[in-house]
């Protein structure tokens, strides 16, 4: 029997009462439902704000971060005056100040391997609104494995997508990928950025296939992927097909529990932070400023897109972005000592790679990027 | 003639184009015309070993070609492909 809706969320909820594909009974399902935000981010702070508007019982939030400055572009969850605070506490604040009458779970940790059951089994429904393919494949692996339907979301600049991978009716998400891009393949948000208004869309789209699959209604995106480019406004949908050998849904599945999702997607021991590192080749801001404060004026090659030079720029440093270097290998010399810069030593880091198999023996990546330097020898620049 | 939507993630490699204009009979070859116009997008499409990589999603209008003949799938004059990339941003 469904808890009953008291007088004053009769009040609050009147608008969807007033809809028959909710209604009274609609809202009364809503309000025994529970829904799993994986991340509190770009994506998860549209969702939560409208999960929560909207009366879901239940709603549990999955994150380990702390609010930064740089989030308040676009996760609009979360305010100025929760910049270092947790940002489930921060959402959960936010959403409870909305809707009073509902529950907010709170999981301060990462969603890995070994909590994922326990914490989404309590859920009727996950949102994943995660920033990195590893949690990703995890999250669908969950829900595949439990039978939940995985509302997906993801963003890039100014793309988005959208589909409900639900694995006993349709395809999941490994049907469509079933496997990630090698590392460093494809930027993050961080390193390619994003238009702030982006996961307001896609995170609202995912608010609400989340409230059409708790009750019942309309076509949810199930077998179909959305695709938004808010440049050109278009809304496109493409077909998605069950993958009959797909590893987790398929006819013969080979993964039967959870795995090591860093692993499997190449990435050992990963870290949230934008930060390269491990490859042996780096040097700290501070040792490149002792460096050329000795005379030794290493080649300071920048890789980042021309636009970003406008923010900030280390004097006497050549712009070839990331994507153009291949093709202008020429215009370097190998002989001469090179230090590669971007923003946070990521591009440089892949930039690295690329002079090193070409043969640039001589070249080293600038750990942390502009940023560090900014930080740590020229406070005079921004970091962004 | 027909033409692949290349999406935003690999358009620093098409020199910004969102559209290319690729000859070939069949996806295989619209995506080796692709690369041949435009070399530095081939790490991103290939593998070392020369095959099309796993995570590559390629589309005729709604359907991928998955769904069809896979890369052997016959295009029309004037059709239009789309490469779906795999991103992961929240």
């Amino acid at each position: 029997m469904l808890a009953e809706l008291t007088h004053e969320e009769i009040l609050r909820y009147s608008r969807h009462l007033l809809i028959p594909e909710v209604g009274l009974d609609g809202q009364k399902r809503l309000k025994n439902s529970s829904v799993l935000l994986i991340g509190t981010g770009g994506l998860g702070s549209p969702a939560a704000l409208y999960l929560a508007a909207a009366g879901i019982g239940r709603i549990g939030l999955v994150d380990f971060d702390v609010v930064d400055p740089s989030n308040l572009q676009r996760q609009i969850i979360h305010g100025t005056s929760t910049v270092n605070h947790l940002k489930v506490e921060s959402a959960r604040s936010r959403m409870l100040d909305l809707n009073p009458d509902i529950q907010v779970e709170i999981h301060n940790q990462p969603f890995t391997s070994d909590n994922a059951f326990s914490i989404a089994a309590e859920y009727d429904l996950l949102i994943d609104g995660t920033d990195n393919f590893p949690t990703r494949y995890l999250t669908n692996d969950v829900c595949v494995l439990l039978g939940k339907p995985n509302v997906y979301g993801s963003i890039y600049r100014f793309d988005g997508q959208a589909s409900v991978f639900y694995a006993r009716k349709g395809p999941c998400y490994r049907c469509l990928f079933p496997e990630p891009p090698p590392p460093g393949l494809v930027p993050s948000c961080a390193e390619g950025g994003v238009l702030g208004v982006l996961p307001g869309t896609i995170g609202t789209i995912q608010a609400t296939e989340a409230i059409k699959v708790l009750l019942g209604i309309g076509e949810p995106l199930i077998g179909k992927l959305l695709l938004y480019n808010a440049l050109e406004m278009s809304f496109e949908y493409v077909n998605l097909q069950k993958n009959p050998n797909c590893k987790i849904c398929g006819q013969n599945p080979e993964i039967t529990q959870l795995i090591d999702y860093e692993e499997f997607c190449g990435i050992p021991g990963y870290d949230h932070n934008e930060r390269a590192g491990g490859y042996g080749w780096d040097i700290s801001a501070v040792e490149l400023s002792t460096m050329m404060a000795n005379g030794t004026i290493p080649f300071l090659l920048d890789v980042r897109e021309p636009h970003e030079l406008q923010i900030s720029a280390i004097d006497g440093a050549v712009n070839i972005p990331l994507g153009a270097l291949a093709a202008r290998l020429s215009e370097l010399d190998s002989s001469r000592e090179t230090i590669v810069i971007c923003k946070a030593g990521t591009r440089s880091a892949r930039a690295l790679e690329l002079l090193l198999s070409a043969g640039f023996k001589r070249t080293k990546n600038l750990q942390g990027g502009i940023n560090a330097w900014a930080r740590d020898v020229d406070p005079g620049l921004p970091q962004y | 003639m027909s033409i692949i939507k290349i999406p935003t993630p690999l358009r620093p490699y098409t020199d910004g184009k969102s559209k290319v204009t690729v000859g070939g009979g069949s996806v295989s070859e619209a995506l080796a015309s692709l690369v041949e116009q435009h070399p530095s997008l081939k790490p991103h499409l290939y593998s070392d070993e020369n095959e099309i990589r796993p995570f590559v999603n390629v589309f005729i209008g709604k359907d991928n070609i998955k769904a069809l003949d896979g890369y052997n799938t016959a295009i029309e004059e004037d059709a239009e492909l789309m490469i779906i990339p795999s991103i992961a941003g929240g």
